[in-house]
Order: C-alpha cells, then structure tokens, then sequence
C-alpha cells in the first residue's frame, strides 16, 4: 500500500496574520509549520500502510518558498519520504493551480493507491483541491471522511452531511479528504526527529514536473485583487462580572429582544 | 448588467425541498442575471420544481446519479451542458456536494474558483466575489480574469431568500457522461440522526458550548437552555473534536454559520474561525470566566463569570417564568 498524504506548510497560525500590501495576499514568509489539519492525513497514512503490511507513506507539499520544517514534522512522525515542490515561480498560485502541482508530484512518487489530504487548509480554506487533484489524475474523490477503512482493494468511509454520514465505498486508487479528529496523531518520538534529517526528501521545481509556468504562480490563477478593506467592527456591549445574578441580566436582555 | 445567464447548482435537504443555500444563491442570481437555471443531481427532481422556480430557476438540468456520490458525474456532465448552453457564471453553495463537484468541474473545464465568497457583485465586465478574512475583520474582493463561465462557491447565509413568484421551472434531463473509474464511488448506506428543535442555521435563538463546559455530560446545560428558547444547540469545534458532539453542531469556518436573532456562547473563547460563523448574529451574548476572552470584544451582553453558575440558575429563571 504506497499513500501519498499532501501536507501544506504554513505560516503559524498562533501569529496574528498580515496582507502583504503590494500583492494584497497573505504573507507567506518567516518560518512555516505543518498545517495541524494535515497531521491527520499524517496520521491516517500511517495506520493504513501498518495495517495493510506494507507500504510507504510519501509526503507532497507545495510551497513558493523554501520550507522544509513542516515536511520534517511529517517525516519525524514516520513517513518514508517527501515531495517537496519549491519554487519562486508559485508566488500567487490559486485552487486549482496547486492541484496541477501536487497531481503531477504525485505521479511522480510513482505507483500511488491512495492520496490524503485534509477537508480543508487553515490558511487558504478554499476546500477545492481535493476534489480538482483527483479529477486530474482522474481518480475518485472520497470526501469529508470521519473513518477510513482499506480491505481488498476496496476503501470504505464514512463522509460527513449535514444530517449524520453515508458509507461510501470506491476501489483504489483514489484521494480522500479526512476531518479533523479522523484519528489522533502522534506525537513525533525523539528518534522520530533524529531519523527525519535523513530522509529522502526530492526538492524539484515546476519545469521538472513538466508544468507550464504560465498555469501557475499570479499568471495560472486568473484572478485579482480589486480590493481590500477593512470590515465594520463589531463593538463589544455591555460587560459585566458575575455576582450571583447575571442570569438576571440575560433574561431582561432577552425580554427586551422579546426572545422571551 | 455583464451577466446574462446563471448557473445555480441546486440541492435538496429532502425530498421536494431545496436547501436553504440553494434558495439564498437563486435569490442573488435572480439579482444578478436576466436568465437563471439550475442544474440538480439527485432523486425526484420534478418534486423540486415548484420551489426551485418560485425563487427564480426557469429551468432544471437534472441528472440521475443513482447511487453514486455525485461528484465526479455531475461534474462532467456539468461541462458538457456549459459547453451547450455557455452560462456565464456557474455558482455553488459552500456545501459538502457543492464544494466537490466545483472542484472537480474547475479542473475538467481548467477554470479558477472563487472560494468562501460573501458578496458577489458586477462591476462594468468585472465579476466580483468578495470573501472576509482574519475572523471577518478584512473583506477581499476577487475578480476573474479568465472568459466565462465563471466559477464561485459562497458561504451560507451570505444572501436573503425571497421568492420572486416564478411558475415552476421546466425539467431537462442532462446526460450522463461515462467517468470510468473516477465515477464509481457508491454510497452503499445513509445515516441520519433524527433532530428534535429548529435546525441550527433556521433557529431564531442559537445556543453553543465550547471546552469551558468542562465535559461531555454539562452539554446538557447548553441543550437545555436552547430548548427553553426554542431555539438550537450548537458548539465549537474543541467540543466537536473531543467527541462530546456531533459534528452537525459545529458552528465556525468548517461548520455551520448561523445568524440568528440571539447567539449565546458559553464557555467559548471566541477564536476567529469560531466568529466567522456567528457574527452575523443580531445579538450575541457571552458567557466566560476569562474576562479578556476574545468572544467579549464582540459581545453585546458579557457575563464574566463561570458557566456552572450562570447557567443552571438561568434555566431555573426561565423554567420559573413559564410556569
Ligand atoms: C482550519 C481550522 C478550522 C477551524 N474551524 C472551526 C470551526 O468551524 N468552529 C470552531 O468553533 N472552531 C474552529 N477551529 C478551532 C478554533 O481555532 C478554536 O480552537 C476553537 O474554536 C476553540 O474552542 P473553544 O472556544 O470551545 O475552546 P477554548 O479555546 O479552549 O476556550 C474555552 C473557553 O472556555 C472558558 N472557560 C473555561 N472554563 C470555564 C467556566 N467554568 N466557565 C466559563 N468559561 C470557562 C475559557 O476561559 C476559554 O475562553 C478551527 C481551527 C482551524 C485550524
Ligand atoms: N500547497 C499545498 N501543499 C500540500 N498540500 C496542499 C497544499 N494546498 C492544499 N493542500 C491539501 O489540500 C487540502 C485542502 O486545501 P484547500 O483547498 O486549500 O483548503 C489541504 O488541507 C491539504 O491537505
């Protein structure tokens, strides 16, 4: 069982994030972690490759600029090796361009059962690139999973709705998109770190997958920012500390909305 | 107006019913553009007809998908009668089937998506989507630079739902396109918990908990002072993750948004892809022990104070007014 899991390394989402104001994007720049929501995928990879016996877990991430310490955590968790397409050239690159990127990566890693992502990336969130990375490579798009299960070939999940989830099954190869708490990560042991400064990590640029410059990077995404503004604040009201009858301020609060 | 027909990609919540979302985007569309269609993949489109045209559709592009996940399918049928009848706009609701059939249609028909849209607006021959970022306190607006068809996914709530008196729309059935192995996902079984109350995104009163609740067993607290309200539960994704509910409660970024008249939060912090997904709300009232929690800077009511305390003498209040 050979899985690619796609890992987006990200800025620290702890920080307070800021536009860059000549390309009015979000600054990607300073040190760039490990999306959490891709620890799952992570995670998910691991288990499967134990359970069907065998099998790698690559690693494929896109970044525009150097970064490699997100892949790292990756690889101290336990995945074999990495993918790691950098280049100047994918400043600006959309959904769909970054789909192009990690379908072709993922060819790349060669023969590939399945791929992993999250639903959705912290910083981007547009939760398109699952499902465009599969129509590429012309897979099935198995999204949404709260549990994953492998048997023969087959692979099963349970895909979230709004009203509970269906079982939903497809053979391989095919992308799933797993939700935050599909399973719990681990934590990366000591030698996990150690071992991951010497994995393999295959750094390549968009010419080497074959990729136009021009479906990249401002020029691939088709699209511009006509403009930035700031929202109408919402103002904090009344704030009071508890003293016993708070739940009286609320109840008049919600007499006078005639809630009650 | 640069935009003469629309696209609205329609889903049913149950039979003969459109979502919400669905209503929303053709109320908008209606706004928008002189023609507007839908195109539904699912069961039974004929029961959706009567509601699909009162809010605009004149037309319903129905394709059968059986009983596989309509992604791959309805995307590719989806570009075929784009190539036929070339709208010039094609718009999703940031829904599960939404997302995943405008993503696999973006990259059959190598089009950009507009994500998370909030406005959507016309200018000269500029489509503009606008989406909020940083927690809501920046607006982005994105126009495309490409040809149409135009691709964009928005956010529920993020229009009005009205009807605009349209006879119901006509059914075209849309051919079904061979996608060979991408097709082939089966949902095999369907899962759904019966839910007592108003749904989350209708309620007028909106009652979420976060990880201030301490456990699984005080979400009680918080469903039983929604129930008084007649209202809904709802809570953060901290609770959701640690499995003290289901994830049809999550309220934020990656669940519902909600924009009812009174949106209590008890024991939340106020994380921004927690109030992307209720600020909209009329009024909002705050429940926390920390008093420099974020959720207070938007707060109309803050009790500074401990959720076990304030909420159970709150339902005690209420149940004492109503006898
Ligand atoms: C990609 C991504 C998407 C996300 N999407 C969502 C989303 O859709 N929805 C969402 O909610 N979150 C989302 N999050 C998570 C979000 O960042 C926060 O982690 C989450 O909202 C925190 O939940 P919480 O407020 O319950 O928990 P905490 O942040 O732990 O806050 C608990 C609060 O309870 C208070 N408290 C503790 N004890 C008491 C007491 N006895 N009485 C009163 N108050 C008390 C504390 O002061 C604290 O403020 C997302 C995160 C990411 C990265
Ligand atoms: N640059 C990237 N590198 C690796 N994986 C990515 C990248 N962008 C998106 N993904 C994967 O696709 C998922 C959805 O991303 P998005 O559509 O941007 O919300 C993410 O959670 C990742 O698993």
């Amino acid at each position: 069982m050979n899985i690619v899991v796609c890992v987006k390394q990200i800025p620290d989402p702890a920080m307070p994030g800021q536009l860059d104001p000549s390309t009015k994007t979000l600054k990607r720049e300073g040190k760039l972690i490990m999306d959490e929501s891709d620890s799952f995928g992570v995670e998910m990879g691991l288990q499967l490759a134990e359970k069907a016996g065998g099998g790698e877990v690559t690693i494929v991430s896109m970044v525009p600029s150097a970064g490699l310490q997100g892949i790292r955590s990756a690889l101290a968790m336990g995945a074999a090796k990495a993918i790691l397409v950098s280049d100047d050239a994918l400043s600006g690159t959309d959904a769909l361009g970054t789909a192009k990127i990690l379908a072709a990566a993922i060819k790349r890693a060669g023969d590939v059962d399945l791929v992993l992502t999250a639903t959705e990336s912290t910083d981007g969130y547009t939760g398109t690139v699952p499902a465009q990375v599969a129509e590429l490579l012309g897979w099935p798009s198995l999204t949404f999973a709260r549990a994953v299960d492998i048997a023969e070939g087959k692979i099963k999940i349970e895909r979230q709705t709004e009203k509970g989830y269906n079982e939903v099954e497809a053979s391989l190869p095919a992308v799933v998109s797993v939700t935050a708490g599909v399973v719990e990560p681990r934590y990366p042991s000591f030698k996990g770190i150690m071992a991951a400064k010497n994995k393999p990590v295959d750094e390549v640029k968009v010419a080497d997958l074959g990729i136009d410059a021009g479906q990249v990077g401002w020029a691939g995404a088709r699209q511009e920012i006509a403009d930035v503004r700031q929202a109408e604040e919402r103002k904090a009201g009344e704030k009071i500390e508890d003293e016993g009858d708070a739940h009286e301020k609320i109840v008049a609060f919600l007499e006078q909305l005639k809630v009650i | 107006m640069a935009l003469n027909k629309v696209w609205v990609f329609a889903e049913a919540e149950s039979p003969g019913k459109p979502t919400s979302l669905t209503l929303e985007l053709l109320t908008k569309a209606r706004e928008m553009a002189g023609t507007v269609e839908a195109f539904y993949a699912g069961a039974d489109p004929d029961g959706l007809t009567g509601p699909l045209g009162e809010y605009g559709a004149s037309t319903v592009y129905a394709l059968d998908t059986g009983d596989c996940l309509i992604g791959a399918p309805a995307a590719a049928a989806l570009a075929e009668l784009i190539g036929e009848h070339q709208p010039d706009m094609v718009v999703f609701g940031a829904s599960y089937d939404g997302r995943d059939v405008c993503g696999r249609l973006s990259a059959r028909i190598d089009r950009p998506v507009l994500s998370n849209g909030m406005t959507w607006d016309v200018d000269g021959d500029k489509v503009n989507v606008g989406t909020a970022i940083f927690g809501g306190n920046t607006l982005v607006d994105a126009v495309f630079t490409t040809p149409a068809p135009h691709l964009a996914i928005f956010r529920p709530k993020s229009f009005n739902a009205e009807p605009g008196g349209g006879g119901p729309a006509q059914v075209v059935t849309a051919k079904g396109v061979d996608t060979g192995h991408a097709g082939e996902v089966t949902i095999l079984q369907v899962h759904e918990a019966e839910q007592e109350g108003p749904k989350l995104e209708d309620a007028a009163v909106v009652v979420s908990g976060g990880r201030g609740l301490g456990g699984a067993e005080n979400y009680k607290l918080v469903e039983d002072l929604a129930k008084l309200l007649k209202g809904a539960a709802g809570a953060s994704r901290a609770i959701v993750d640690a499995g003290w509910v289901p994830y049809s409660r999550q309220v934020g970024q990656t669940g519902k948004t909600v924009k009812p008249k009174v949106y209590i939060a008890a024991g939340i912090s106020g994380a921004t892809q927690h109030m992307v997904g209720m600020k909209g709300s009329d009024n909002i009232v705050a429940i926390n022990k920390d008093a420099e929690a974020a959720i207070f800077t938007i707060a109309d009511l803050g009790i500074v104070g401990d959720v076990h305390k304030v909420m159970p003498k709150l339902i005690e209040a209420l149940k004492a007014r109503q006898g």
